[in-house]
């Protein structure tokens, strides 16, 4: 994690232009016990090109001379805990202590490769191949203290860094005494039986997170935070909009600032100083011309031209005959549901360090996905692959938005050209014009319901969100779900500036929709929300957290609305089943929406650490207040309005609501995903709540005092 | 090449001990922290007193400083995030931060905790509404809000009749 951390594989540290063979991978790596392992669904091998260390397993544990456990992953750590949550899995698995296990992750020269962060994938898929690697390794610590102690392994067991005589437990020898002078290389062969939950001493523990004192000390590197001796702080000349053309720049004024460097290729103009803040002021001074992009669209006929550019649909799934769900149905419901473009925002802008040194590039990135970074970075430099190495120092927060890597690209350009090292941090200004917003979308659907109550018919068409979360889990006899545009990335011709994953990608969106359209069918056959819902249900998992969320709650039935300001929303992100229940307060007269309320409930199978669970599913909630009431990006004919938190307004103390969360246990399916899916039910359930307090239905995300205003106007 | 007119000499008091520096008056505190002073645990989160990232506390009250000249601190005494520690031991309310879990992605968390000292400062016995109205404009994007008000709740029960 930190770039002062000491890895044990030292010998990485030595330039190579070559990749690292096998043999000479375990040459060099030390005496011990080394069990690697992979991801099975991962393995592309063309996108491994250029990783220095052997390329058929994707991370590897070492078990030391001194005892110790190294664990090393391309994962990062972002602030959802997995540098707690991970090595917790290894520690139980092996049974050791917690704290001798070491973690290096997202360093591209000691780490195998690794798709990325994201997609709630690292305790899901992630977490069964390393607790699994952690398995053999036991198994090998077993059979080795088996051959030194000349006891049969039935005989034996392990405890807290030692292999035991089960008879005789001060019989023992430790990890240490088995690893010395050993090099046994083993595969994870997924045959080693894991723990069951019911033997997990440290996994289902809580625990505290691991980075915790450097983070409240200030000593957590981040990457701004790292200084390289002779380092240069860039500021690069960007464009006012997006399709704005570059014609011509005066930079006559900053290079008459003392110490300031220019640097100008073509259309790419930076200037560089050893203090950022000064640099900054070195950019103020350059005039530039740029000609007026052509877009017309602007945040509020983006839907319609969405709509209308949208590509052929894909069939996500289909069923039934929607003609007999239409005849059966005594009630039509037919609408469109809007969200607007939507900022990451991060409190850690993007930032980058590049140090090129005898060929070799070393670039500190805050990205989620170090090895896609430094195939760009090579490519940028047109330096082999293998000569470039990314770190990633601790992320100060991702949510999707740092799976874009554009300043590490700056910050490598420009040390190439000045042959030093060259940091470039973004201004919250420049994080807004370059984020990869979420895709502003829209979703239709047409849907009936009978007159008792059973939904006959779902015609789903979502535009641009992408599929995730697309799919319904309702009993509907006859059903079909379209995605026209089916990834956050448009189709060319679309969204006037780049889009890309944002926290649980496309699921809010339709999520939002669907648990919508739901209750407005509740409300026209008069059953009460939750009621509907369970009798429209057939997944036993749904109508479980469905039940736990309403039994927290006290949910008391009746039909919407009701004037209590509550609602009701239900999902599944990666994995996950999660309802929520949102109680609200309207301010008629300003439009204002309070959540004073959010009751969660989830299942998220085998629970690694409850607490870090807890906080991802709090974190969800409060996030997705924000989606759902205030953020929304606007914007003109490429030029982003949005440049700070001023008009962008992201979630904020005086919003918290009551928050209770409960997590149902469920040791009977491998943990699932859980930094995203809490956050997909806050825009259906504010929503719900919003038509159960005053009886206006929000269509458009997000549901500003305005729209809230204008809606009850019309109502 | 012309000379930044403003270069002066400020003094001031950082987390307790004198400071002495030739800079150009006018540079905002936060990046003479994080650079001449190579002190990086304040953050830069907007540049323009939007998040609080780079809250320090000068004179007893929380200052942003991305926003404070350096010619401002003359005379005073400056408290940053590396400042809290005292003697090896943790500030109760670093303290209460690490066993709330107060923290995701940590970034905003220095930030938190001086406006919190603030608070504090200002707040001896504060209620959830005093922590939340002082801590409003402090923004977190992970959503630790939560955990964050009863860190501070915590620590203002152990700060309870000084620091």
């Amino acid at each position: 994690m930190n770039d002062d951390q000491t890895s044990g594989l030292e010998f990485l540290e030595e330039p190579s232009d070559f990749q690292i063979s096998r043999r000479d991978f375990f040459k060099v790596a030390g005496s011990g016990i080394f069990v690697l392992f992979t991801l099975g669904d991962t393995l592309l091998a063309q996108q491994r090109q250029g990783s220095r260390l052997p390329t058929d397993f994707n991370a590897f544990l070492k078990i030391g001379e001194d005892g110790r456990v190294s664990c090393y992953v391309g994962k990062i750590e972002m602030g959802q805990g997995i540098v707690t949550s991970l090595p917790q899995m290894l520690a139980d698995e092996l049974d050791v202590s917690v704290d001798s296990v070491d973690i290096v992750m997202g360093d591209t020269d000691l780490c195998p490769w690794d798709m990325g962060t994201f997609g709630s994938l690292s305790t899901r898929s992630f977490g069964p191949s390393l607790r699994a690697a952690g398995a053999e390794a036991r198994q090998v610590l077993l059979e080795l203290g088996s051959e030194q102690m000349k006891i049969a392994v039935d005989n034996l067991a392990t405890e807290d860094g030692f292999v035991v005589d089960k008879t005789n437990k001060e019989h023992r020898v430790s990890y240490a005494q088995l690893a010395k002078g050993k090099k046994i290389e083993r595969h994870a062969s997924g045959k080693v039986a894991l723990k069951k939950p019911a033997e997990f001493k440290i996994m289902s523990a809580s625990l505290t997170r691991r980075d915790a004192q450097e983070k409240v000390t200030g000593n957590a590197k981040y990457t701004g935070d790292i200084r390289l001796p002779g380092m240069l702080y860039a500021k690069v000349l960007r464009p006012p909009a997006h399709g704005a053309k570059f014609i011509d720049v005066d930079v006559s004024e900053a290079k008459k600032m003392k110490d300031v460097q220019v640097v100008r290729e073509g259309d790419f103009v930076a200037v560089l100083h050893k203090y950022p803040d000064v640099a900054e002021e070195a950019l103020s001074k350059i005039k530039a011309k740029f000609d007026q992009p052509t877009s017309v669209l602007d945040d509020k006929n983006i839907f319609d031209h969405l709509v209308k550019v949208a590509p052929a649909g894909r069939s996500v799934s289909t069923n039934g005959d929607l003609k007999a769900g239409e005849s059966a149905a005594k009630i039509i419901v037919e609408e469109s549901y809007f969200n607007a473009y939507v900022a990451h925002s991060a409190i850690e802008p993007h930032a980058a360090i590049a140090n090129i040194e005898g060929g070799k590039a070393t670039v500190w990135v805050s990205t989620q996905n170090p090895f896609t970074c430094k195939e760009e970075i090579a490519k940028e430099l047109g330096f082999p692959s293998q000569n470039v190495r990314v770190i990633t120092p601790y992320v100060g927060g991702g949510f999707g938005g740092k799976t874009t890597n554009l300043q590490a690209l700056d910050a490598a350009r420009l040390a190439k050209i000045t042959g030093k090292p060259v940091q470039v941090a973004y201004t919250r200004k420049e994080e807004f014009f370059f984020d990869s917003f979420r895709p502003a979308a829209v979703v239709k659907i047409k849907s009936g319901v009978t007159d008792k109550g059973k939904i006959s018919l779902w015609d789903y068409g979502v535009y641009f969100a992408g599929e995730r979360g697309a799919q319904h889990f309702y009993d509907i006899p006859n059903a079909n779900t379209t995605a026209y545009n089916s990834s956050w990335v448009g189709a060319s011709g679309s969204h006037p500036f780049a889009t890309g994953p944002w926290r649980a990608p496309g699921n809010n969106t339709n999520s939002f929709a669907r648990e919508s359209q739901i209750d407005i069918m509740a409300a026209k056959v008069g059953i009460d929300p939750l009621e509907f819902r369970l009798q429209n249900l057939g997944d036993k998992r749904m109508i479980r957290v469905l039940k736990a969320s309403a039994e927290k709650f006290g949910w008391k039935p009746g039909k919407a609305p009701s004037g209590r300001g509550r609602g009701i929303a239900c999902g599944i992100d990666a994995g996950t089943y999660v309802a929520s229940i949102a109680e609200v307060k309207v301010d008629k007269g300003t439009g204002n929406v309070q959540v004073k309320r959010v009751v969660c409930a989830q299942d998220m199978g085998v629970v690694i650490n409850p607490e870090g669970a807890t906080i991802q599913m709090e974190g969800c909630i409060m996030m997705g207040l924000g989606y759902t009431l205030t953020e929304q990006v606007h914007f003109k004919g490429g030029d982003i309005l949005e440049a700070n938190f001023d008009t962008y307004q992201i979630p904020r103390f005086s919003w918290l609501p009551k928050i209770e969360t409960v997590i149902l246990d469920n040791k009977e399916l491998d943990p699932q995903g859980g930094g995203e899916p809490a956050i997909v039910t806050m825009g259906g359930a504010v929503a719900n709540a919003i038509y159960d307090a005053v009886g206006i239905r929000m269509h458009h995300l997000p549901m500003t005092p305005e729209r809230i205003l204008e809606e009850m106007k019309e109502s | 090449m012309e000379e930044s007119a403003m270069t002066e000499t400020i003094q001031f008091t950082l987390n307790g001990k004198p400071m002495k520096l030739t800079v150009d008056s006018d540079r905002m505190l936060l990046w003479v922290l994080r650079t001449d002073l190579e002190l990086t645990g304040t953050k830069y989160g907007c540049g323009e007193s939007l998040c609080g990232a780079c809250t320090v506390v000068v004179d007893n009250i929380a200052v942003r400083s991305c926003q404070t000249p350096v010619k401002h601190i003359q005379g005073r005494e400056v408290v940053t995030i590396e400042g809290l520690m005292k003697e090896g031991k943790l500030h109760p309310l670093q303290r209460a931060f690490m066993d709330h879990d107060a923290l995701q992605c940590g970034y905003c968390t220095p930030g938190m905790i001086m406006n919190a000292y603030s608070v504090l400062r200002n707040h001896p016995k504060p209620s959830a509404a005093d922590i939340i109205e002082g801590m409003n404009d402090n923004l977190c994007r992970c959503g630790a809000h939560n955990r964050i008000v009863q860190a501070i709740q915590m620590a203002a029960k152990e700060v309870e009749g000084g620091f």
